[in-house]
């Protein structure tokens, strides 16, 4: 036995023989049909396997709690805090929030100057939470009371879409101002949501955005998912959506 | 932890240095701790190839997951790894009509009967398939 390497070659034990680890080559190489040997594995298994491991292990809290974890994307700035800021005066359903950004701990501190529960994951340079992050938060938000846990993505059409982070259902932003072409240029998350809100529809009229344009790609790439206009300012739309989180509840 | 991610973020070409490439990167670290672990399990001393399968609606770009791929491999058993991708694209099962299609757009509506209730079959995975081990 090679005591340097721990191959199973019994080394050879003439003088000139150097044994260069760095390049891994041994004198008898070829003598030995066992050694060099390439072998193929057909394995099939899902790059991201672990943290889906992750993902199935967080719904198994909210599910031991009797808690719907609802997450939410979009870009930056299309009012995923605002929106909740906003949703506790609409409906009776108790929720905390598990927020990620890369900086800073506004978001959580906003959450809370208006009494509800919010915990803040700084992601650093991530640009996308993943199930481990959102794993590390739910020991810090009490589970127990709530209906809902909200998980407010890290800002970005792109990132978070790949990551599943426990959340029974995906909800998924888009703002007017932002554009109506929107869906067609991210289309991996808007596959992924299972709601499609557009928000700050109070501005339509100030933006040459059209809704029906975002429901006709929307319904190309994810047929069945419902589309809601809601403004934080007009209250009708804010008890249509309380509506929607109400009907859409895991069940204790 | 922060002064190892923004030396490989410097390492890289500059435009791939913005925040969209960074899942890339956490998807090649998932994926080569995979092939480590076949590797050991395997006794295997090197990886010769890694095959991976890509949905085009997986939301990964391939040429970002490419560059990531050879950066990150350098420091493990995966060094002199070739990494081949294989690019999947949409194909949808019609519940109304049975058809099964391989589409060329992103959308979702049965070409042979127009219908919305389809299923998507294939298309956004994103799957370690093969390694090529060098076992002693």
């Amino acid at each position: 036995m090679c005591k340097d390497c721990g191959c199973s070659l019994t080394r050879p034990s003439h003088d000139e023989h150097s044994h260069n680890h760095d390049h891994h080559t041994h004198g008898d190489l070829h003598s030995n049909p066992q050694l060099n040997d390439k072998k193929t594995l057909a394995v099939i298994h899902k790059i991201l396997d672990k943290n889906d491991i992750e993902a199935a292990h967080n719904r198994e809290h909210f599910a031991a709690n009797g808690v719907t974890a609802f997450n939410l994307m979009s870009s930056p700035g299309s009012g995923k805090t605002s929106l909740l800021e906003h949703l506790h005066e609409y409906t009776e359903l108790k929720y905390a929030v598990i927020e990620g950004d890369l900086e800073t701990s506004r978001d959580a501190d906003r959450l809370k100057a208006k009494g509800i529960d919010a915990y803040q994951i700084q992601t650093g340079s991530a640009c996308h939470l993943d199930a481990f992050m959102v794993h590390g938060a739910l020991h810090h938000v009490e589970l127990k009371d709530l209906d809902i846990c909200f998980v407010e993505n890290v800002g970005n059409l792109v990132c978070p879409a790949s990551y599943d982070v426990g959340a029974h259902l995906n909800v998924v932003m888009i703002s007017v101002p932002e554009g109506d072409d929107k869906v067609e240029k991210y289309p991996v998350m808007f596959r992924r949501a299972d709601l499609v809100l557009i928000t700050k529809c109070d501005l339509l009229p100030h933006f040459d955005f059209s809704v029906a344009e975002i429901r006709a790609q929307v319904n190309k790439l994810n047929p069945n998912v419902e589309v809601l206009e809601v403004s934080i300012k007009d209250g009708e739309s804010m008890t249509q959506l309380a509506h929607w989180f109400n009907t859409h509840l895991k069940g204790a | 932890m922060h002064q190892i991610e923004s030396s490989i973020v410097t390492a890289l070409p500059i435009k791939y240095a913005g925040t969209t490439a960074m899942h890339e990167y956490s998807i090649v670290g998932a994926l080569i701790a995979q092939c480590e672990q076949h590797a050991l399990e395997n006794k295997a001393y090197s990886i010769a190839r890694v095959v991976i399968k890509i949905g085009v609606m997986s939301g990964v770009e391939p040429e970002l997951l490419k560059t990531a791929f050879e950066t990150f491999k350098l420091d493990g058993i995966c060094n002199n790894a070739e990494l081949e991708m294989q690019i999947q694209p949409l194909v949808i099962h019609c519940s109304d009509c049975d058809a099964l299609t391989q589409l060329e757009e992103r959308n979702l509506i049965c070409p042979e009967c127009k219908s919305f209730n389809t299923r998507l079959t294939e298309g956004e995975e994103m799957l370690l398939m093969q390694l090529e081990l060098e076992t002693e």
